[in-house]
């Protein structure tokens, strides 16, 4: 089948100084990437030497070992996050405090969520609980089994409030657990330090856990509450120690000798879960490399060459993008004549099928008729959504307000929210306004959401809302006008630095507004675990809502 | 050139009974001379018993053979088979069954040299082998002295007895070795003289009376009696002495009829006094070396001989030019107690230059089992002088690779290289003395280039072989992708250098020489092929009992350190014991091996039994503590004796003892 589909060719020139200067500017994003990723990651876990040195001195391994030892050798591992709370709180929280992410496990594919003691004792900052919940969410709807790696001394008591009482604050975990136990999705807790008072539902909560000697406790109230509230001096091991509730209390199911151990007893319980991953509703293809080559070794244009460096002035063109990230380039185009700036059409990523939307300009009505069109199509068929996003928002104006653009803007938006096959959802460029929601957004719960580091995100562009909060300023002005246009930048230039701040990816990472930003070269691999991860889950049947027509 | 005219006509098809470096060695001879040679592994039945007669000879008879090469070992030294190979209608290329039969007798050998008044160690060679006679005996000749096998030779099954309390268990295990080897547990006794060197003279007789020897070899770098470096000619020989013991050895040939190639041995001390050891009434392993520095091919000499041909040359025409020198790579473990070694050769390659010889027994896809002679090839070389060799061999051993088991080139590369070589000096005990070296012989350090190509390649085989399974080859979320790789004994994790922004591909492959073979990367590192794997997954009773090992007064374990079949065991469960008492006794490729208490306690498991065989690394049992107060005691001495194996319960799995284990338990062979 995928033989006779039309190729995609590139036009991009990787001598013209337009791609050298792409190519310079993404080589330079990825480089800060990667830098800040080092920066959480590259000690084995976020905290500083000092502080792993001591979480070792406890023979304990630091976060990102235990994960390392807990996935089958050679496993991938699609980490969620990693640059949570960078620059949200007064003192560095790196990556929240807590590490998560897909990986496989006795080849089978899991949730891993674990704290780290390194940063804060892990304990739970907001965002610590905001990305708890939200590995926890993949994991219910790809209906992946959880791995708590626990070591958590629980909720910052400082910030309780953002912590403790709302739906989405610390309680959610345990009614997540209990939920996913529910429906069958397994929930296991290695109890590799401490989980104190609330964090002890973790392991209380979970359908088997595996406890530490020496190292994991358990306990409502620790040593200090409890010395204050019954007089009773007892050490924290005697208190909630593996022996204690592997051998009397049973909280616990298995004792482990140390953290090695631990990890190993967790990979025998999941071999023992005989979870086999249903059929895919259609057949995998053999994956091929896209037959215009995204990193240039073969003397075309690399996919950094294609992204303009300023969005403002380049155009980001779909079909280029598309060719590197579809197994073969080959795209067979749906409505290639009609609703142009809108590119919709079938393709295979590493063998998968995926349907893609990917803007290719601003919404318009035909657009939006085309792509809520083509949804229905991938619906039918169960094939995952792909949106690329690069959109400025929906076309404005007398003409296109009487033409109905909300209303078909409305369609896409319906066709977007209630399809029932993975969606998944990369910003390529620019994500502002309803076209945000149009191309599945976060709002939309897309199964995973990722950004390139060029991407902005924002309700308008900063110019734009510069502008916009200026001329509405104007009219309440004396005269009507602003003095000069001095005036005028010294109004928009406060505006414009809060928008290109709050705008940029690492802003939005920073605050779980994607599952992480990501090298654009990394994409196909991205999406392929993804649709993996996503298979685990069955496809149900879509049920839209009214399309107002 | 073998004319091959006489009266049973020419020699058209050698059976060569035999495999390895030898029968392809013989096999060369024959096709520089037009005959076909048959190997049986080869060209009739790999599964052949080499040690079996009737069917070899059958064999022989089956392809259409009129003369059959022995080679050595298997059945070469057997008077029996040369008869049945005779009695075939077969030519035999090797000397009478009579002259093999009464040199085979190491006692009847020892006899007849004292009786043509050529000098023999002090020692017993009687029939009257009990207990009470050997004692006496012993304490007559004086120790130190051997003990050795009376129905063969080749340094198997021999003991040296220091003390007197030594020689009850000398004798014990030397009567089941000689039972083992040769059928036959009679034992000899002889004065050990050390320091002193090994001599060998090598003789060609013909079935006309006429006989040459052709120089000698010195054999002195030895290691528990067996050969791994010989040269011709010996550098201290000189030529009255040459001359005493190829006189003697010529007249001990005559004196059982002697023809074809064969060796006479002596022992040398520093005073110049020599004495008879025996007689090798076969072709060497060490013959290249008289081949270099005589110009002869002693094969085809001793094929002359066998079709009834004359010598065709008189000893004067016997020249000695230059210097040559052999080394024996064998698929052992230096590092180990030279303990052998399995696998699979995946990769060769073998040094080339003029007068540059390689005899190789293996090929690539081969498997070196512990079934036969862990002999890999022979690398030997000729120089002007013993200088010009030692140097040319030098850069041989440093061009040869072999990839996929472990073998002795590292210690090799060291040996030509160490004074004991450079300077002569070699007498049959010193190489336990310089070997191991001073300096750190642990595992080849593993640079981190080479941890990265095996981590590069490991992860691309492993996403090729899943092809399509995107969890496959270790990805990371913005940063390289990571492996836990075992390298040899160390395991640790490797990330994979950052790829050059934008490019996938990243730097190029560093050089470090390595093939990869079924998920598996060897690398070769200063001589060594080392393995390097997807280290497994933590595995829920290896990590338990790691934890446990890290943790106070816990179990040990006692692994077996190589494959074999258990000869004895020297503990019942619950018995008390120290540090390197022995546990249980364990025989492969001939030996034995004394495995050890790695600390004090008490038995708590005994999983094997005398005649079991058992696989390397296997657990053989379990060494509880002794209790709380008592479970530190000897601790330190238990994490010496093992090495690495108390600290790091992984080396027990992999069945690698440290060499500090080795050596313990090598104290008790």
């Amino acid at each position: 089948m995928i033989r006779s589909m039309p190729v995609l060719r590139s036009r991009a020139d990787p001598q013209s100084p337009e791609a050298q200067a792409n190519r310079a500017a993404m080589e330079a994003l990825v480089a800060e990437l990667r830098a800040r990723q080092e920066a959480v990651a590259g000690r084995g876990a976020g905290g500083d030497e000092a502080s792993i040195e001591r979480h070792r001195a406890r023979g304990k391994l630091p976060v990102r070992e235990r994960i390392d030892r807990l996935l089958d050798p050679g496993s991938a591992f699609l980490e969620l996050s990693p640059l949570a709370a960078d620059g949200v709180y007064d003192e560095a929280v790196p990556s929240a405090g807590i590490v998560t992410g897909i990986g496989r496990i006795e080849s089978t594919t899991c949730v891993v969520i674990a704290n780290d003691a390194t940063v804060k004792g892990g304990t739970y900052y907001p965002l610590t609980v905001r990305k708890h919940l939200r590995a926890q969410e993949i994991a219910l709807e790809n209906r992946l089994p959880c791995l708590y790696l626990v070591d958590s001394g629980g909720a910052y008591l400082p910030l309780q409030a953002e912590v403790f009482p709302d739906r989405d604050h610390f309680g959610r975990i345990f009614y997540n657990q209990a939920r996913m136990s529910a429906l069958g999705i397994p929930q296991i807790a290695l109890v590799m330090g401490s989980c104190t008072a609330g964090g002890a539902y973790v392991p209380a909560m979970s359908d088997e856990t595996v406890i530490v000697r020496g190292t994991g406790t358990i306990f409502l109230g620790g040593p200090p509450l409890v010395k204050a509230a019954t007089g009773e001096n007892v050490s924290a091991e005697e208190l909630g120690g593996a022996e204690v509730h592997a051998r009397v209390s049973g909280v616990a199911d298995y004792e482990a000798l140390d953290d090695e151990h631990a990890l190993a007893l967790g990979r025998s319980i999941v071999r023992n879960l005989a979870r086999p991953a249903p059929d895919p509703p259609w057949e995998r293809l053999a994956p091929l490399p896209p037959a215009v080559g995204s990193d240039g070794s073969d003397g075309s244009a690399g996919l950094y060459d294609v992204i303009p460096s300023d969005l403002r002035r380049g155009r980001l063109d779909a079909r280029e993008v598309i060719a590197r990230l579809v197994d073969g380039s080959r795209f067979h185009e749906f409505k290639p004549l009609y609703g142009a700036t809108l590119v919709c059409g079938f393709a295979h990523v590493e063998g998968y099928p995926v349907a893609i939307l990917a803007n290719d300009g601003i919404l318009f009505s035909e657009s939006a008729l085309k792509g809520a069109h083509f949804i229905e199509l991938a619906v039918q068929r169960r094939v995952p959504l792909v949106f690329l996003q690069n959109i400025a928002g929906f076309m404005v104006g007398r003409e296109y307000e009487a033409g109905g653009i909300a209303k078909h803007g409305a369609k896409l938006v319906m066709a977007v929210a209630c399809a029932e096959v993975p969606k998944f959802t990369v910003l390529v460029g620019g994500s502002f306004g309803a076209g945000n929601y149009a191309m599945a957004g976060r709002a939309y719960q897309p199964r995973f959401l990722w950004s390139w580091p060029n991407s902005r995100i924002s309700v308008m562009g900063g110019q734009q809302a510069a502008r916009v909060l200026s001329t509405v300023r104007e009219a309440s002005l004396p005269g009507g006008r602003w003095p000069s246009e001095a005036d005028r930048a010294a109004f928009e230039t406060p505006i414009l630095d809060a928008y290109e701040r709050e705008g940029s990816p690492w802003y939005a990472t920073a605050r779980l507004w994607d599952d992480g930003v990501i090298d654009p070269l990394d994409t196909r691999r991205l999406l392929a675990l993804g649709i993996e991860a996503a298979l685990h889950a069955p496809i149900p049947e879509t049920r839209f809502g009214v399309f107002r027509m | 050139m073998v004319s091959a005219r006489t009266a049973a006509g020419p020699l058209r098809v050698l059976f060569i009974a035999n495999r390895g470096e030898i029968a392809a060695r013989i096999e060369r001879t024959c096709r520089r001379l037009g005959i076909d040679a048959v190997l049986p592994h080869r060209d009739v039945d790999p599964g052949l018993d080499l040690l079996d007669p009737a069917a070899v000879v059958g064999a022989a008879l089956q392809v259409g053979a009129d003369a059959l090469h022995p080679g050595y070992g298997f059945l070469s030294e057997q008077a029996a088979f040369a008869e049945a190979v005779l009695a075939a209608g077969l030519r035999w290329v090797g000397p009478p069954p009579d002259a093999i039969r009464a040199m085979g007798d190491k006692a009847g050998a020892r006899r007849l040299a004292a009786s043509l008044g050529i000098p023999v160690l002090p020692g017993y060679d009687g029939d009257d082998q009990s207990d009470a006679t050997l004692l006496e005996e012993a304490v007559r000749i004086g120790l130190p002295l051997l003990v050795k096998p009376a129905g063969g030779g080749g340094g198997k099954g021999m003991h040296i007895v220091r003390g007197p309390a030594e020689l009850g268990a000398a004798v014990a295990a030397a009567r089941r070795e000689a039972q083992t080897a040769f059928g036959d547990e009679r034992l000899l006794l002889e004065r050990h003289v050390a320091p002193a060197r090994h001599v060998e003279i090598q003789l060609l007789a013909d079935g006309f009376g006429a006989a040459i020897h052709l120089g000698e070899r010195d054999c002195s770098v030895q290691r528990r009696f067996q050969k791994v470096l010989e040269e011709a000619p010996g550098p201290t020989v000189h030529g009255s002495l040459r001359e005493a013991l190829a006189t003697a050895a010529l007249r001990l040939a005559a004196a059982v009829g002697y023809t074809s190639a064969g060796t006479c041995e002596f022992l040398v001390d520093d005073s110049g006094a020599w004495w008879f050891l025996e007689m090798n009434t076969r072709l060497q392993v060490e013959h290249p070396v008289t081949e270099l520095v005589t110009g002869r091919d002693l094969v085809a000499d001793q094929l002359r001989i066998a079709v009834g041909e004359r010598l065709g040359i008189a000893q004067r025409d016997v020249e000695l030019a230059g210097h040559a020198v052999e080394v024996r790579l064998y698929a052992e473990d230096p590092a180990a107690g030279f303990l052998p070694a399995t696998g699979r050769v995946e990769a060769i390659g073998w040094p080339r230059g003029p007068h540059v010889r390689v005899e190789p027994g293996i090929a690539v896809g081969d498997e070196v089992t512990g079934r036969f002679d862990p002999l890999l090839a022979k690398i030997a070389v000729w120089g002007r002088g013993r200088d010009e060799a030692l140097g040319r061999l030098a850069d041989a051993l440093d061009a040869t690779r072999v990839l996929g088991l472990t073998t002795n080139l590292r210690f090799l590369r060291w040996l030509v290289r160490s004074p004991l070589v450079r300077e002569g000096v070699a007498r049959t005990d010193t190489l336990e003395r310089y070997w191991p070296p001073p300096e750190d012989w642990g595992p080849p350090h593993i640079p981190e280039a080479a941890w990265q190509l095996a981590a590069r390649l490991l992860l691309e085989e492993a996403a090729a072989t899943r092809a399509g399974d995107p969890w496959r080859g270790g990805w990371r979320l913005n940063a390289p992708p990571a492996v836990r790789l075992r390298c040899g004994t160390d395991e640790r994790m490797v990330r994979l250098p950052a790829r050059d922004v934008g490019r996938p591909h990243g730097d190029p492959v560093p050089d470090v020489p390595c093939i990869l073979a079924d998920g598996t990367v060897h690398l070769d590192l200063a001589g060594c092929s080392v393995p390097c794997r997807i280290a497994p997954a933590p595995e829920v009773d290896l990590a338990a009992r790691q934890a446990g090992q890290r943790g106070p007064g816990s179990g040990s374990e006692v692994a077996a350190p190589m494959p074999g079949r258990v000869l004895a065991v020297h503990v019942a469960e619950s018995s008390a014991v120290a540090s390197g008492d022995p546990i249980a006794t364990l025989e492969a490729m001939k030996m034995e091996q004394v495995v050890t208490a790695p600390r004090p306690g008490i038995v708590t498991d005994l999983l094997v039994r005398p005649g079991d065989q058992v696989s390397g690394g296997q657990l053989l049992a379990v060494i509880g503590a002794q209790g709380g107060a008592t479970a530190d005691d000897g601790h330190g001495a238990g994490r010496d004796a093992r090495g690495g194996a108390t600290s790091d319960g992984r080396v027990i799995g992999s069945g690698r003892p440290t060499r500090a284990a080795r050596r313990a338990t090598g104290r008790e062979r």
